[in-house]
C-alpha cells in the first residue's frame, strides 16, 4: 500500500521500500492525505472493505474463535473456562476416534479407487467424441445440479433393503441379492462412495475437459500419424498435458473426502455400529450429537487437528510433487 | 471530481450498510423492548408469541385444528399473537437449534433434559409465572421435579405426552398370520412366535426396532427394564447387566435365526412409525401416546392399530415411563414469559383441570378429525386425570376397545423412570450395540456392552 501514492520514476520509490533517509537534494515529497484520497486509496480501501468484512466475520473470525474455543469449556451461554490441553486429550482417548480415522481413510480410499478414474475416463470420452459434445458434458454435469440432499434421499430409495428396493430388484433380474446395502457393515461405505462420486465427478469432468480441449490438435495428429490409437493418445499426448491438472484435483480430492460428512450423516447417521463414522461426523457428534448442548471443545479441537494434519499433508504433497507438474 | 464522486458514491454506500444494520438491531431489539418488568402481562401490550406446533409434515386437519385452537386463545387474549412452528424435538438437532436461537420462544423438550438446561441456564424461570394458575399446586410431585432448578423453581411445566411405553401391534397382519388380534402377546417368548408367524405368512417384518440417534439405546432400556435391570446404579453405569445381554440376544435371535425383523435395521422415531403404519410391521415399542402421532402425520388405518403391555418378567422389572415438559427461552422477555404461561395453560394443560376447556377442545380435536382420549399417564392427580377421561367421554373417537390389554393394566405396572446422567450419551452408546446386533451375524454381545459401558462411565464421569 505505500507505493500507493508514488508516481513510478520519482526518487520517492526508495520510501517505499523503507528507506526514510532524506533527500539529499530538493525538499521531500509530503503524502498528502487528499491527494491520497483524490488517487484513489480511499476509494480502494473502501470497495474492499465488505470482502474484508464479509471473510473477517464468516471465515478468519470463525477460525480464530475455533482455535481458542479448543482450549476452552464452553456452552455457548456461560463463561468459557480455560481447560489448557483437556479437550485434546479428551478427543484423542475417545474410544471412538481410531474407528472414525479408519473409516475416513477407507472412504477417501475407495472414493479415489473409484471416484478419481470415472471422471477422468468419462472426460476422455467426451472429449473425443466428435457431435454433441455440449450435450454429453452437461449430462455429466447434471447430478452436480440435484440438491445434495434431495440426492441422498433419492439414493435412500435406491437402496432400500427389502426385496422391492430398486438395486435389489434389478439384481434380482440376475440372480443376485436380495443386499441389505445401508444396514450391512461391510456394504455401506462402498454405497456410501458410489453415491458421492455420482454426485460430485461431473465438476471434475468439466476441469478435466476444459484441460483436455486445451491440449493442440497438433499432438493428437502428430500422434495418430505414429500410429497411435485412442488410449495411446491419452497416455502419451492427454496425460502429460493433465499432470498439473490431476496433482491439484488428487490433492482437493483427498481433502474432500477426508471432510467426508453429508453421506454418513443423511444416509446412515454413522452406522450401523459405526461403520460409516467419519472424522467430521465425530466432530458434529461432540458439537451437536448431545440434545444438552455439546461439547464445543472436543469438537473444535478434533476440528483443529484435522485442519492442522492436512495443511501439514498438503504441504508435504507439494514438496514432494514439485518437480512431477513441471512439463 | 472524477474520484471524490467515486469515494463520495463508496462512503454513501457504506454508510447506508452501516445505517441498515444498525436499523436492523434497533429493530430486534424492539421485541423485547417495552417489558413491564412484571410477571402479569399488560392489557395494552401487544406481544407476539412464537411457539412450537405440529410435527412436520402432519395433516391438514390437524393444522386446521391447531389453528382454531390458536384463533380462540387470540380471542380470549387480544393482545396475544401466537405464532405456530412445525417442531420434532430431536437429540441430533435440538442443541444447534438452542444455541443458534432457532428455537420459538415456547418449545418442547423431553423430561431428562430439563435439569441440564436449567443448570446450563438455558431456559427460563417460570416458577412466578405458574403460580398465577389455580393449579398449580396440583402438580404429580414426581413429575415436576423434573423441571425444578436447585433453587426450588420450576424452569420446565409437565405438558404432554405422559408416557409408559407399550407394545404396539398392527391387527391386520396378526389376522393374517393365523394370530388371534385379541390376544397379544404377553411375554417375550410369544412376541418372538408371533413375529416369526408375521414374517412367514405375511412378508412384512414381525417386530421391528429403532436403532438411531439415541432411540436404538432408549428402546433398549426399555426392554432391560422389562426384564428386571437398570442402566445406572448412581454415577455407575451398568450396562453390562444380565438383562441387557437377554435383551439384546432376543434381538439377535428374531434377526438372525428366525429372520422375523425385515430389512430395514436403521429406523428413528418418525421413521418407524411411518413404517408401522404402513403396514410394514407387525410389532415395536413406543411410547403409549404415538397413536396420536400415526394419525396426525402417518395416516394410521385406526382398524389396524393395537396397544398393549410390554411384557414383564423378574422381580425388578418395570416400564420405562417419561414425558414432555414445556419450557421458555432464557432469553425471552417478561412479556413474552407472561403470555407463554397463558398459552401453555390453554394449550397444555387447562383441558385437564376444566371441564368446559376439556369439551371445547375435544371439540375442536373431533371437528378436524383429530384423535381424542388417546391413553396418556395423569399429569396431575389420577382422579382428576379419570375426571378428564369422563368429561371427554362423549367425544372419544380412538379405538380404545383396541388398547383394553395396555389400559386395564398400566397403572398396576411399577414405573421406572430414564437413567438419570448423561441419559443421551448411555443411549447413544447403546445403540452401536443394538446396531451391531441388527447387522452383523457374530456381533459379541459381551465385548459390545463392555465397550458401550466404558463410554457411557466416560459420559457419566464428564457430566459430573
Amino acid at each position: 500500500m505505500s507505493a500507493l501514492g508514488a508516481p513510478r520514476g520519482t526518487g520517492d520509490a526508495t520510501g517505499a521500500r523503507g528507506n526514510h533517509r532524506p533527500a539529499t537534494s530538493g525538499r521531500p515529497r509530503r503524502r498528502d492525505p487528499m491527494t491520497w484520497v483524490q488517487r484513489g486509496g480511499l476509494s480502494s480501501i473502501v470497495f474492499a472493505l465488505p470482502l474484508l468484512v464479509i471473510f473477517g466475520v464468516f471465515s478468519w473470525w470463525p477460525i480464530v474463535r475455533s482455535v481458542v474455543m479448543s482450549f476452552q469449556k464452553t456452552n455457548l451461554v456461560g463463561t468459557p473456562k480455560w481447560v489448557g490441553w483437556h479437550n485434546f486429550q479428551y478427543v484423542l482417548t475417545d474410544p471412538d476416534l481410531p474407528t472414525a480415522i479408519r473409516n475416513t481413510l477407507y472412504f477417501a480410499l475407495l472414493a479415489l479407487v473409484i471416484g478419481f478414474p470415472v471422471p477422468l475416463v468419462t472426460a476422455v470420452l467426451i472429449s473425443s467424441v466428435r457431435k454433441r459434445k455440449g450435450l454429453y458434458s452437461a449430462l455429466a454435469y447434471l447430478p452436480v445440479v440435484v440438491p445434495p440432499v434431495v440426492a441422498v434421499l433419492l439414493w435412500k430409495f435406491f437402496y432400500d433393503g427389502s426385496a422391492d428396493g430398486v438395486f435389489n430388484t434389478i439384481l434380482d433380474w440376475v440372480g443376485l441379492g436380495p443386499y441389505t446395502w445401508l444396514s450391512s457393515p461391510s456394504l455401506a461405505m462402498p454405497s456410501l462412495v458410489v453415491e458421492a462420486t455420482w454426485a460430485a465427478a461431473g465438476g471434475t469432468v468439466i476441469i478435466y475437459l476444459a484441460a483436455l480441449i486445451s491440449v493442440p490438435d497438433e499432438l493428437y495428429d502428430a500422434a495418430e500419424v505414429d500410429g497411435a490409437g485412442v488410449w495411446r493418445k491419452v497416455w502419451h499426448v492427454a496425460m502429460p498435458q493433465l499432470r498439473g491438472v490431476l496433482l491439484i484435483t488428487f490433492i482437493l480430492q483427498i481433502i474432500g473426502t477426508v471432510q467426508v460428512f453429508l453421506e454418513p450423516y443423511l444416509f446412515t447417521g454413522g452406522g450401523p455400529a459405526n461403520a460409516t463414522l467419519t472424522i467430521l461426523l465425530m466432530i458434529y457428534n461432540y458439537g451437536f450429537g448431545s440434545s444438552l448442548g455439546g461439547n464445543y471443545g472436543a469438537a473444535t479441537a478434533l476440528s483443529v487437528m484435522l485442519a492442522a494434519f492436512l495443511a501439514i499433508l498438503s504441504l508435504v504433497y507439494f514438496k514432494l510433487t514439485s518437480g512431477w507438474s513441471k512439463s | 471530481m472524477k474520484f471524490s464522486r467515486r469515494t463520495t458514491m463508496a462512503i454513501a454506500v457504506v454508510g447506508a450498510l452501516a445505517l441498515g444494520s444498525t436499523l436492523g438491531a434497533c429493530s430486534s431489539d424492539d421485541s423485547s423492548s417495552g417489558d413491564s418488568g412484571s410477571t402479569t402481562l399488560d392489557p395494552n401490550t401487544k406481544v407476539t408469541l412464537n411457539v412450537v406446533g405440529l410435527l412436520p409434515g402432519a395433516k391438514p386437519e390437524a393444522q386446521q385444528a391447531l389453528a382454531d385452537e390458536v384463533a380462540d386463545f387470540q380471542k380470549e387474549n387480544p393482545n396475544i399473537t401466537v405464532k405456530t412452528h412445525d417442531y420434532e424435538w430431536k437429540a441430533t438437532t435440538f442443541a444447534a437449534d438452542l444455541a443458534g436461537g432457532t428455537l420459538p420462544s415456547v418449545f418442547e423438550i423431553p423430561f431428562t433434559d430439563a435439569k441440564t438446561l436449567i443448570a446450563n441456564a438455558q431456559i427460563a424461570d417460570m416458577q412466578a409465572y405458574l403460580t398465577q394458575l389455580a393449579y398449580a399446586s396440583n402438580f404429580n410431585k414426581n413429575l415436576l421435579q423434573y423441571g425444578q432448578g436447585s433453587d426450588g423453581h420450576v424452569y420446565a411445566i409437565p405438558a404432554k405426552s405422559i408416557y409408559a411405553i407399550g407394545l404396539h401391534y398392527n391387527r391386520d397382519l396378526f389376522t393374517q398370520a393365523g394370530l388371534d388380534p385379541n390376544k397379544p402377546p404377553t411375554t417375550w417368548e410369544e412376541v418372538r412366535t408371533a413375529a416369526k408367524a408375521i414374517a412367514e405368512k405375511t412378508g412384512q417384518a414381525g417386530f421391528a426396532q429403532m436403532s438411531k440417534d439415541g432411540t436404538g439405546g432408549w428402546q433398549l432400556t426399555v426392554d432391560t427394564y422389562s426384564r428386571g435391570g437398570r442402566m445406572e446404579d448412581g454415577k455407575k453405569a451398568t450396562l453390562t447387566n444380565d438383562a441387557t445381554k437377554a435383551s439384546l440376544q432376543f434381538l439377535k435371535d428374531l434377526r438372525w435365526t428366525d429372520n422375523s425383523m425385515g430389512a430395514n435395521f436403521s429406523y428413528d422415531w418418525s421413521g418407524i412409525n411411518q413404517a408401522f403404519a404402513a403396514g410394514k410391521i407387525g410389532m415395536y415399542t413406543s411410547g403409549q401416546d404415538v397413536y396420536t402421532s400415526l394419525v396426525q402425520t402417518n395416516n394410521i388405518n385406526p382398524k389396524s392399530y393395537g396397544l398393549t403391555m410390554i411384557p414383564l418378567s423378574g422381580g425388578e422389572s418395570g416400564v420405562l415411563g417419561g414425558g414432555t415438559m414445556a419450557a421458555v427461552s432464557s432469553k425471552a422477555s417478561n412479556n413474552e414469559k407472561a403470555a407463554a404461561v397463558k398459552w401453555i395453560d390453554y394449550h397444555y394443560l387447562r383441558k385437564y383441570t376444566n371441564e368446559g376447556a376439556a369439551k371445547k377442545n375435544a371439540e375442536i380435536q373431533v371437528a378436524s378429525k383429530q384423535p381424542v382420549g388417546t391413553p396418556e399417564l395423569p399429569i396431575f392427580t389420577q382422579q382428576q386425570y379419570q375426571q378428564y377421561q369422563d368429561w371427554i367421554k362423549t367425544y372419544v373417537n380412538v379405538p380404545l376397545d383396541q388398547m383394553t390389554t395396555f389400559t386395564s393394566k398400566v397403572f398396576d405396572a411399577k414405573l421406572v423412570n430414564e437413567p438419570a446422567i448423561a441419559t443421551q450419551d448411555v443411549y447413544k452408546a447403546l445403540d452401536t450395540a443394538v446396531q451391531a446386533v441388527l447387522t452383523d451375524k457374530n456381533a459379541n454381545i459381551d465385548q459390545l456392552l463392555t465397550e458401550a459401558n466404558a463410554k457411557a462411565q466416560r459420559a457419566i464421569d464428564a457430566a459430573g
